[in-house]
Parts: C-alpha cells; sequence; structure tokens
C-alpha cells in the first residue's frame, strides 16, 4: 500500500542538510538532556546545521547563537520545521 | 586580620574564568584536590585597592546549576551547602560578551539562591569585530546588579572589578524569578514540607541529576520529593528554563545588539576547514604526528641532561661523603630515585604544552566532534580521546581527564582502558630492552627499532580500543546519554594559561610520582643493603675464597662481591622465591626482583637492574653492555635474548604496573572494585601474552 501522507511525517534536526535552517517544534522533555535546553534548544527557537561527521553523527549546530555538538540519536528526537 | 573575604568564580565553560584568576592571583595561587574526589580546585589570594585581601576560588566551567557531571556536582554543592568553607561570600560570575544570553541563565540561578553576585562580561576587546554594543548602565538596572565589562587578554576593567568585590555589602540580592509562579500547587506543597528553607535551594536539591545525597541528606529523605528524574521534575525545568529565557529577553534586546555586517567571520571558515569529514581527520592526524614528534625530539636533549647530571650527583656524594649507610642510602636509593622521576619532567612539561594549546584554542572540541563516532564504536566517547591523548605522557592527569564526560559508562571505560596507552614511564623499560635484543637495522629505510618502538605505541593503543570494546559488551548502562559539546570560538592562546598550565601539571605530576618512588628506591635500597645469612655478611670471604676467582683483577673482585651479596640480601631472596612463577616467561631471578620493584612504578625497572648489575651509575651503555653479556644459567644462552627481551616488552605493554594509576582510579571511581579488576585482568592477561611469545619464540 502507498502512504499519500508523507507530507505529515515529521522532520527531525536530523533531517536538515548542512547550511539549513529550522524552527525548533516539540520533543518529549524527559529525554532531551537538560544541558540542550538550557543552551537555547526549545520550541520557537532557531536551528541551523553547520556540518556533519561521517554517518551523520555527531551533527555540529548553531541554536539559537550557540555552536555545539549533539549524537545523532538526539537530534532524531526533536522537531522542527524548515526554513527555506 | 579578619576574615577574608570569600570570592568563587563561576561560569560557563571557556569565559575566560581561569584567564581572570590568573591575572587576580599571579603565581599566589595553590592547586589542589577537592577532598575524595580528584577535580581540581584552584585557589588563591588577590590584593585589593583598599588594602584589604580576598581568597579566591577558581570554580570548574557550568552551564547552569542543574548538574550532569562531576565537575558540575561541584559547583552546585558548593553554592548549596552553607556550612562548608567554600561557601562563598561573593559570587563572580564570569560570562562571554558573545554568549551573553545563554551565560545570563547561569546569573539568574545564583540571584535567586540570594548569594552576593557581581556580572564580570569578559572578551571586551571582541566586541568591535563581532559588530556587539552594550548598554551596560541598563544590564545594571534590569539584573538589580553590578556589572563589570572587562578584557582578560587586554587586562582592562580589572581594576573596576576590584574596587566592586571590594564593595560587594553594597550590592542587592533580590532573586531574578520566582519559582514558586511555575507551578503553584508543587512548590507550595513543597515548601510545606520545609517551611523553614529557601524555595528555590529546596527545589535545586530535589531536582539535581546527580544524586546530591550529600547535600543535604535529611532533606531528602523523608517524602516523596526525594525520587528525582521523574517526568513532572523534567518539565519543571523545561519551564523554569523558559522562564529565564523570557525574563532576560525582555531586557536583552534593549541592552545587547549585534550587527552582523560589522562582524567578520573567521570562525564559520576555520569550521569548514578543520571539521570536514576528510580534510578535518588528515589535519588531526597531522597535528597529533606532529605533537609527538615534537615531544620526542625537544625532550631527548634536556632528559640525557638530567639522566647525566644525576649520575654525577650520586657519584660525587658516594666520593665526597664519609662512608656509612646513610651516604650509600643517599647515593643509590635516594638520588637515583629522584633522577628517575625528574627525568620525565621535559616529556611531561611539553605534553601539556600542547594539550593546553590545543584546548585554549578552542581545537580540542573540534576533536571531541570528529572522534566521537568513532570511539563510539568501541563504547568510549568523543572525549575520551583527550585521556587518551594525554595517557601518552601518564595515566595519572588522563584519568583525572574524564571527569567531564557525563555518561558513567563511557567515563567508566575510558578509566580502565586508560593505563594500556603507552605513557612515558614505560619508555626508559621499552629502550633498554630495544636496544639489548633488536638489532640497530635498516628495513626497507626504516630503523628496526624506531619500528618496534612505534609498534609497541600501535599495540598499547590497540589494546586500549579492544578492551573498550570489550568491555561495553560487559558493563551494563546506568543513564540516559547526555552528550552535548559546545563549540568555542577559536582563540589565539594566552601565553600565560598556557604557561601555568605546564608549570602547575608538571610540578603535581613529580609530587605524585615522587613520592611513590622515592619510597620506593628507600625500601629497595634497605632490602638490597641488607640480609640475614652469613653468605650475605661474610660475602668478600666467600667469593675471595672460591678458587675460580683468584684470577681476578681488584675491580672485578669487588663486582664480584657485590653481586654476590645482592643474591643473598632480601630482595634476592625474594627474587630467587618468584623466580619458578617467571621461569616459563623467559625471565631469571634478577628480571623477577626488577619486575617486583617496578610494581610501583615500571621506571623503577631500569634502576633496579642497574643497582643489581652493580654499576654505580645508571649510565645507559654500561648497563646495557652487563646486560647483553650476562647469561641465563639454566638455558646456557644470553639471558636477554630475542625471545626474552619481547616477552619482556609485551609484558610491560599491558601489565599495570603502576600504583599510582590503581590509587587514581580508586579515588575517580569511589571503590576498590574497579582498580582491583584492572590489575588482575591487565597483569593477567600480560602474563599470558608474554608466556604464550616466550613459548613460541624457543
Ligand atoms: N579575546 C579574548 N579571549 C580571552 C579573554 N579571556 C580569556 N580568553 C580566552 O578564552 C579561552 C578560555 O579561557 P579560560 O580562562 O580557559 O576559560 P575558563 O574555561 O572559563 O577557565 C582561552 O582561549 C583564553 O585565551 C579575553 O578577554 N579576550
Ligand atoms: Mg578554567
Amino acid at each position: 500500500m502507498i502512504d499519500l501522507t508523507i507530507s505529515t511525517i515529521q522532520e527531525t534536526i536530523n533531517s536538515l542538510r548542512p547550511g539549513e535552517k529550522g524552527i525548533i517544534g516539540n520533543f518529549a522533555v524527559e529525554k532531551i538532556p537538560l544541558k540542550l535546553q538550557e543552551m537555547g534548544c526549545l520550541p520557537g527557537n532557531e536551528v541551523q546545521l553547520i556540518q556533519l561527521a561521517p554517518f551523520r553523527d555527531p551533527l555540529f549546530l548553531n541554536i539559537n547563537g550557540n555552536n555545539l555538538a549533539i549524537r545523532r540519536e538526539t537530534a532524531d528526537l526533536i522537531e522542527i520545521t524548515k526554513v527555506l | 586580620m579578619g576574615k577574608q573575604l570569600k570570592v568563587s568564580l563561576i561560569g560557563n565553560p571557556n569565559t575566560g574564568k581561569t584567564s581572570l584568576f590568573n591575572l587576580l592571583t599571579g603565581l599566589n595561587q595553590q592547586v589542589g584536590n577537592y577532598p575524595g574526589i580528584t577535580v581540581e580546585k584552584k585557589e588563591g589570594t588577590c590584593r585589593l585597592p583598599g588594602g584589604g585581601k580576598a581568597h579566591i576560588l577558581d570554580l570548574p566551567g557550568t552551564y547552569s546549576l542543574n548538574a550532569s557531571s562531576a565537575d558540575e556536582q561541584l559547583v552546585v554543592e558548593s553554592l548549596l551547602r552553607k556550612e562548608q568553607p567554600d561557601f562563598p561570600d561573593l559570587a563572580v560570575v564570569v560570562a562571554d560578551v558573545e554568549n551573553l544570553k545563554r551565560n545570563l541563565i547561569l546569573f539568574t540561578q545564583i540571584k535567586d539562591l540570594k548569594i552576593p553576585a557581581i556580572l564580570v562580561i569578559n572578551m571586551a576587546d571582541q566586541m568591535e569585530r563581532r559588530g556587539i554594543s552594550l548598554d551596560v548602565e541598563l544590564l545594571e538596572k534590569k539584573l538589580n546588579t553590578r556589572v563589570v565589562l572587562m578584557s582578560a587578554r587586554k587586562k582592562t576593567g580589572i581594576d573596576e572589578l576590584k574596587k566592586q568585590i571590594e564593595d560587594y555589602q553594597q550590592l542587592p540580592v533580590s532573586p531574578c524569578l520566582s519559582v514558586s509562579e511555575l507551578d503553584a500547587t508543587y512548590f507550595e506543597r513543597l515548601q510545606k514540607a520545609f517551611p523553614e528553607e529557601d524555595l528555590y535551594r529546596l527545589w535545586l536539591c530535589v531536582s539535581q541529576d546527580v544524586a546530591l545525597k550529600k547535600i543535604d541528606e535529611s532533606l531528602l529523605k523523608a517524602n516523596e520529593y526525594s525520587e528525582r528524574n521523574t517526568p513532572e521534575i523534567k518539565r519543571l525545568q523545561q519551564k523554569e528554563t523558559i522562564a529565564r529565557y523570557l525574563y532576560i529577553n525582555r531586557f536583552l534586546n534593549n541592552a545587547y545588539q549585534v550587527d552582523r555586517t560589522k562582524a567578520t567571520d573567521w570562525r564559520s571558515v576555520l569550521d569548514r576547514i578543520l571539521t570536514h569529514r576528510i580534510g578535518g581527520y588528515a589535519i588531526f592526524f597531522l597535528i597529533m604526528l606532529l605533537m609527538f614528534q615534537a615531544i620526542y625530539n625537544w625532550s631527548s636533549i634536556p632528559m640525557d641532561f638530567i639522566d647525566q647530571s644525576f649520575a654525577h650527583l650520586s657519584e660525587w656524594t658516594n666520593n665526597h661523603l664519609p662512608e656509612g649507610p646513610f651516604t650509600s642510602l643517599l647515593a643509590e636509593g635516594i638520588l637515583p630515585g629522584i633522577g628517575g622521576v625528574v627525568i620525565f619532567v621535559p616529556q611531561i612539561a611539553f605534553l601539556f604544552l600542547f594539550i593546553s594549546l590545543l584546548e585554549e584554542s578552542g581545537y580540542m572540541s573540534r576533536i571531541v566532534f570528529l572522534m566521537d563516532r568513532l570511539m563510539r564504536r568501541f563504547g568510549l566517547s568523543g572525549k575520551s580521546v583527550v585521556p587518551l591523548i594525554s595517557g601518552t605522557a601518564c595515566a595519572i592527569p588522563a584519568v583525572m581527564a574524564t571527569r567531564n564526560i557525563e555518561n558513567w559508562k563511557e567515563r567508566m571505560i575510558t578509566i580502565l582502558v586508560t593505563p594500556f596507552i603507552t605513557c612515558s614511564a614505560r619508555l626508559p623499560v621499552y629502550l633498554i630492552i630495544i636496544a639489548l635484543v633488536i638489532p640497530d637495522q635498516t628495513f626497507v629505510g626504516f630503523n628496526l627499532q624506531g619500528l618496534t618502538l612505534m609498534g609497541l605505541y600501535v599495540l598499547g593503543f590497540g589494546m586500549a580500543v579492544l578492551s573498550a570494546f570489550v568491555l561495553d559488551k560487559i558493563i551494563k548502562n546506568k543513564a540516559h546519554t547526555t552528550f552535548v559539546v559546545e563549540m568555542p570560538a577559536y582563540k589565539v592562546p594566552m601565553a600565560k594559561n598556557v604557561l601555568y598550565t605546564v608549570l602547575e601539571k608538571t610540578k603535581s605530576f613529580v609530587l605524585v610520582a615522587g613520592k611513590i618512588i622515592l619510597a620506593i628506591s628507600i625500601v629497595l635500597w634497605f632490602l638490597a643493603s641488607n640480609g640475614y645469612s652469613d653468605d650475605f655478611y661474610q660475602a668478600e670471604e666467600i667469593v675471595r675464597a672460591q678458587p675460580e676467582n683468584t684470577m681476578l683483577s681488584e675491580q672485578e673482585m669487588q663486582t664480584a662481591v657485590a653481586s654476590y651479596q645482592l643474591q643473598h640480601s632480601y630482595i634476592g631472596i625474594i627474587g630467587h622465591a618468584i623466580e619458578p612463577v617467571i621461569r616459563p616467561l623467559g625471565y631469571d631471578w634478577k628480571i623477577g626482583i626488577a619486575l617486583v620493584t617496578s610494581f610501583a612504578a615500571r621506571e623503577v625497572f631500569v634502576g633496579t637492574l642497574a643497582t643489581i648489575y652493580s654499576v654505580g651509575s645508571e649510565e645507559e651503555e654500561t648497563i646495557k653492555e652487563r646486560m647483553s653479556s650476562d647469561v641465563n644459567i639454566r638455558t646456557g644462552k644470553k639471558l636477554f635474548d630475542f625471545p626474552t627481551g619481547i616477552s619482556l616488552l609485551l609484558f610491560y605493554a599491558f601489565a599495570l604496573q603502576c600504583m599510582s594509576t590503581l590509587a587514581i582510579v580508586k579515588k575517580e571511581t569511589n571503590s576498590w572494585k574497579w582498580p582491583f579488576i584492572q590489575l588482575v585482568l591487565m597483569s593477567g592477561f600480560a602474563y599470558l601474552v608474554a608466556l604464550g611469545a616466550y613459548q613460541v619464540l624457543t
């Protein structure tokens, strides 16, 4: 069966390509390190992918003006909407 | 003089706390350890303009008062436990002007604890380049505090800061945020349970990620609040973070502006090159290669010099002091012992020079980024790379460097495998054995001896990685991963910071290793110069009476006597006793003694053999010659032949012959279990490998 609802598949930080930006949406609070939230990873803030290590892991991001790296497993949990 | 004013420097990592600390205290500082753990504690005194003095404490960097690693926990504890000596009269919160918003989160938390706090905004020299403009007065008004804009690099604003420290009693101590607004019912209940306590302090105690039992056990025991990590607490913490950002945003947009058109952006250019998925690795390996080349080339000259100086000193002592047990202890026990430590100073100093350059420049975080995925395959973390590199100098600082790894399991594995890395104490052992058993020839253009040494480095690293892989399968994980690494801006290192780091690390190495080696060399000297049998006390008569010795010259006779005496000293008896265990590895009783004594520290091996072969000085050539002509009585072949040599090299590559490592691991893991496991596994494995190698090769 072909799924026609592709457009509703939620994008996460992990779907960004280098240089692309997104606006942070929802995430499961208890799974995201508090430290990351304190660095500005909060709903509504902007995130940009700066650089990828091989295997897309870790990801080098600019979140709300802060430069930091997180692992893919964390990036997968944070929903975004891409900014074009 | 009355009580000294206690000032703590607090702030995010890389905001310039240590630079400021160095400026305030100069060389008036000591580095110690916090009791029980080995997080470094830097303290110093600073003269204030009014004539008073302030006691300054440089705390580890932390992003907030919600701790997620051992360093951070320490900061939180020092601010929560009012009764302990580190509790500050004044908190100087150091912020980086480039990341002011994030830095202010921590500042508001500290203000909420009602500790008098000054906000220091550092790196003012960067403002123009980044196009930043700042309204200090507005900030002071909105945050209800004093703000000092300064630059540790350009040394501006320091006097102003000192004045503010002096006047700290005039600081307002009003909180920024009231936590009870986050969830009225929850906090009402909490306050009711502990009516005496300050609510925000209470909330911090309840919500800590890291077990903060030590803070106030009575606080946490009796009630449902002791249950940490519940989703409810997490949600409240997020709410608190959002509330803090909202509070800050309310005035920061007016007080702080960035004009991007004026900013020059070197950083993204550099990052595109240095963290590139191919180029980044090439550059990293090139830097490592250069670093090790430099360490070995540069340190060989001072090392030779130290070696010879100590040999001369021993000789001089022997010749110029009256003969007797004291002179003998000094010349044959203490001096060679100290020499054995001091000889590593150049290598350790150069290594820390490079490590501190990598850290100061901001490149270290890029290494963490590049290596994380690769290291994780083996149960390690990108942050394990720093300890593993430091391990080539010495496992002690390396194990200490693991404390910023938040994940318990990754930190444990890093601690456990670090001692496999070829540390500088293994070098003298390797060098002498390689010189004995590996021919000085070239093989396809490479020197065989050099290749062997390199092979040993690769072997050590390979073993570390391999055992990490195995441990990863065995050790159970305790917590979620919290890998978040800040990528700080690139900086030209400040000479003063680098110099202080090198001085301080080298000093602490000499002190830690020095004490142990000194103690061992005294014990060793005692055991080697005493015995209980006639063989020991009448050695001279017995040797002279032996018919085959009558032809010997006086010098040779003395050597023969000394060697006979040693065989029958306490240490000789110990050596003979363990001989059956080590014979299958190709060792005799003399090597056995060296194995026993070098259990305390590997480098003692060479010194012990020097004593045993009764060569007064540790001059390598002479020991080497004597060692190479020594014959194994049992086999009739050379004692140090190829199989024995290889077996020894492998033994030293794997065995945990270092008491200081055991001590530091015990401290860092807070139990005897881990060092014990480490010792048994590593040394057991070393025995088996050495056994296998010797049996195969003969
Ligand atoms: N441009 C500039 N760099 C600084 C200043 N103060 C410190 N740094 C640099 O910032 C980096 C971090 O400094 P450090 O004192 O180690 O920060 P800490 O982690 O807070 O102790 C180092 O590379 C310093 O050389 C300053 O005022 N201006
Ligand atoms: Mg520091």
